[in-house]
């Protein structure tokens, strides 16, 4: 049974947002026994209520607040009021996610050691290495039921699959197969195997894809140790004189406040939102916001750079059969400057719907050679970009001067500009993909602009130094012992990878960390 | 579709020659657009029916698929005549947007233009306007999810209550 807990019980710790980050930690400290509250902004929607239909899914699960957009990037233009595809429900965006669960590589911890300074660019190595995230990343595949992990078997692939896997084989790729995925290739863990529908980013109806929703949740409840309170959206994290939080002020269904206390406070809202709080919370002690001695809260956005290349053959692919993501490429995600570039980035398979491909495959696109394209649309394939970005500190999520949201609080602005690095990747993975077509045959391809984030990372980032960052190694923020960072804001750089994996991992090791305090009377 | 209804009385060809066509396949009645070939008629509000009528080419000129009837370019622009009665601003954006396509089509007007390059080079023109951006803005959501349409392009859309595609075809390409 889940556990209610009192407004004023000060013994728990409060996690705000139940996705990847927050449910993770929110089951992991219930297991061991750790009273938790977690308040989640957005209500429980049942995987069996999920909906196959694109627009009706994102009118469904999407987070659809007002926020504003800044800076160079296309997204800027074409989706100014949406930086980010992310979800406001119970599960957070780990139910739209695809699943693609890859660990990050020894350097990507080291971006400024092994790539050096770089101009513009704000690297810092990690103050941890992969060494130290072994054993939880072994946890977390575990956990998550990843596909080559763990004895389980990959997915089969789809025709969208085989038409990459042909190409990367013409192009020499050796790394190529369908993934490791968190999605059941068969039953495990309680939860049935995939059916390939094909609705990955609009809930898995089958429950076979992982996502805290019905996983981490309910296991936690299970212990009478969490209480998940839906439509419950942190609006300011209260401290005390001494500097230490006591409390989240928090509006629910109807918008009336609720202050509910804590020992520990856990902000798991995803790089956008989390950074907002902690600017949005500032006080006469904390003028700059909390835990931003460092001036660093909100800065550094990265989220990947991304884009996608369409092609379209002679012949029928009907990519949107089965699952969305459904082969990776990890030839390209080195690092080897000699392409003219640090860092590296993964090849993913990708499908849209038609409602979704008229929207993105050329945002603003028009007239007959747009037209064209959509025509062939059961005759085209598709593949993903992820590749490491740069940190910047102009790229950063601000609070608007003007605006403010429905609870009064100034809202998000988003302002993002690539790097001169991201570029040259993204136009080196442009031309790769597009080959990968045109060796199977392609008659037309498209190099598709990065969509509105689905990988928000960096805005509360990890360091050794307090001057550097936000948070310690255990995603402690330097400036206040008792406030945590549960989500990808931590990340210190983005590494080439999917981040699920690396949040949930992080998530299990701070749960240990805090636990450990806890016990020790230090927090 | 309510918006779009069928037209069950039929018109005249004396009727017709009337009214005056618009385009090849369009005329006006009342506050209605009616197309006699596929029977059916959409009812204006708040536009001009010879607005709605122009739009209709409008949004077919954005996005021309050959394929698709004029009845989807129809129920795909409906939402601005909704959108227009509920808010004067967007009446005035729309009314003096397809006021202007008109001006610079010259005499005939936008629908008076037979190529569709030479309406297609007037949107060239205008296309960074409010105007044209809130229309194809719309248009993108409101032609391409209609599930009626999806066949058409080939997409199968929901497949949950199918028991998704792992009996039914996500692996089976053959001309690999
Ligand atoms: C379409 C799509 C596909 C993806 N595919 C992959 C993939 O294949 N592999 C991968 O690794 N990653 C993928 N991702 C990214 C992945 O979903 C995210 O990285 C991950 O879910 C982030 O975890 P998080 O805990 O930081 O935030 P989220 O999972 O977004 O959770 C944050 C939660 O906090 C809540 N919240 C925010 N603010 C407040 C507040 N003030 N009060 C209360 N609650 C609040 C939100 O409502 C939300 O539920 C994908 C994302 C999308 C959109
Ligand atoms: S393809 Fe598989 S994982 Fe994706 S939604 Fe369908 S059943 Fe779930």
């Amino acid at each position: 049974m889940a556990a209610p807990y009192d407004l004023n019980d000060d013994s728990v710790v409060v996690i705000i947002g139940s996705g990847a980050g927050g449910g993770t930690l929110g089951n992991e400290l219930a297991q061991k026994g750790i009273d938790v509250v977690v308040l989640e902004a957005g209500s429980r929607i049942e995987y069996e209520d999920f909906i196959n239909d694109e627009w009706e899914s994102f009118a469904q699960l999407a987070w659809l607040d007002h926020r504003t957009t800044g800076g160079g990037w296309r997204v800027h233009k074409d989706f100014p009021n949406l930086p980010a595809w992310i979800v406001k429900a119970v599960g957070g965006t780990t139910t739209h996610w695809a699943g693609a669960s890859l660990r990050f590589q020894e350097h990507e911890f080291k971006d400024l050691t092994t790539y050096g300074k770089i101009e513009g660019a704000n690297l810092l190595d990690w103050p941890i290495t992969l060494a130290d995230l072994e054993p939880y990343y072994a946890k977390a595949e575990d956990k998550m039921g990843v596909t080559r992990t763990n004895g389980i078997e990959g997915l089969p692939g789809n025709n969208n699959f085989k038409v990459f896997k042909a190409g990367a084989d013409k192009l020499g790729y050796k790394e190529c197969n369908t993934g490791r995925m968190a999605i059941n290739s068969a039953e495990r863990d309680g939860r049935m195997g995939c059916q390939q529908t094909g609705f990955c980013f609009q809930g898995c109806k089958w429950g076979a894809k992982w996502s805290t929703l019905y996983t981490e949740i309910p296991k936690g409840e299970a212990t009478g140790r969490l209480e998940v309170r839906p439509n419950s959206h942190v609006v300011k994290i209260e401290h005390d004189k001494a500097g230490k939080v006591t409390g989240v002020v928090y509006a629910d269904t109807d918008g009336k406040l609720h202050e509910q206390k804590a020992r520990i406070v856990c902000v798991a809202g995803n790089s956008i939102e989390s950074p907002r709080l902690l600017l949005n919370s500032h006080s006469s002690m904390f003028p700059d916001g909390l835990a931003n001695s460092s001036g660093q809260v909100g800065k550094n956005y990265m989220r990947h750079t991304t884009g996608s290349v369409y092609a379209v053959f002679e012949k029928p692919v009907h990519m949107y059969r089965g699952t969305t993501m459904a082969g990776i490429i990890r030839d390209e995600a080195i690092h080897d400057p000699s392409r003219g570039f640090v860092g590296g980035y993964e090849l993913e398979t990708l499908s849209l719907g038609l409602p979704f491909m008229a929207a993105f495959l050329d945002p603003g696109g028009w007239g007959r050679s747009f037209t064209s394209a959509m025509d062939n649309y059961p005759n085209m394939a598709g593949m993903w970009i992820v590749g490491e970005d740069m940190p910047q500190e102009q790229n950063a999520v601000k609070l608007h001067p003007e605006l403010k949201d429905q609870y009064g609080m100034p809202i998000p602005d988003v302002s993002f500009t690539d790097h001169p690095n991201d570029i040259a990747m993204r136009n080196h993975a442009y031309q790769r993909g597009q080959a990968l077509y045109e060796a199977v045959g392609a008659i037309r391809s498209f190099p598709t602009p990065p969509y509105p984030s689905t990988h928000n990372l960096g805005t509360n980032r990890m360091s050794e130094k307090a001057s550097d960052g936000v948070v310690n190694k255990w995603g402690q923020t330097h400036d206040i012992r008792n406030l945590f960072i549960s989500d990808g804001s931590q990340f210190t750089t983005g590494g080439a990878e999917n981040p699920t994996l690396t949040i949930v991992t992080l998530a299990i090791r701070q749960a240990d960390h805090i636990a450990g305090e806890m016990a020790a009377g230090t927090i | 579709m309510a918006m779009v209804h069928e037209n069950r009385r039929g018109i005249s060809r004396r009727e017709l020659l009337k009214r005056g066509t618009i385009g090849a396949a369009l005329i006006i009645s009342g506050r209605a657009v009616i197309s006699p070939r596929d029977a059916w008629g959409l009812e204006t509000t708040a536009l001009k029916p010879e607005t709605t009528a122009t739009l209709i080419v409008l949004a077919r000129d954005i996005y021309p698929h050959d394929q698709l009837a004029d009845r989807f370019y129809a129920i795909a622009v409906k939402g601005q005549d909704a959108k227009a009665a509920e808010d004067p601003a967007h009446r005035t954006l729309i009314e003096d947007g397809i006021a202007d396509l008109d001006r610079r089509a010259g005499s005939g007007g936008y629908r008076g233009l037979g190529w569709e390059d030479d309406r297609v080079a007037i949107l060239r023109d205008i296309e960074t306007t409010p105007f044209f951006q809130a229309v194809r803005g719309d248009l993108v959501v409101s032609l391409y999810n209609q599930k009626e349409i999806w066949p058409i392009f080939g997409y199968e859309g929901e497949s949950y209550s199918k028991g998704g595609y792992i009996d039914r075809g996500f692996n089976d390409i053959q001309w690999l």
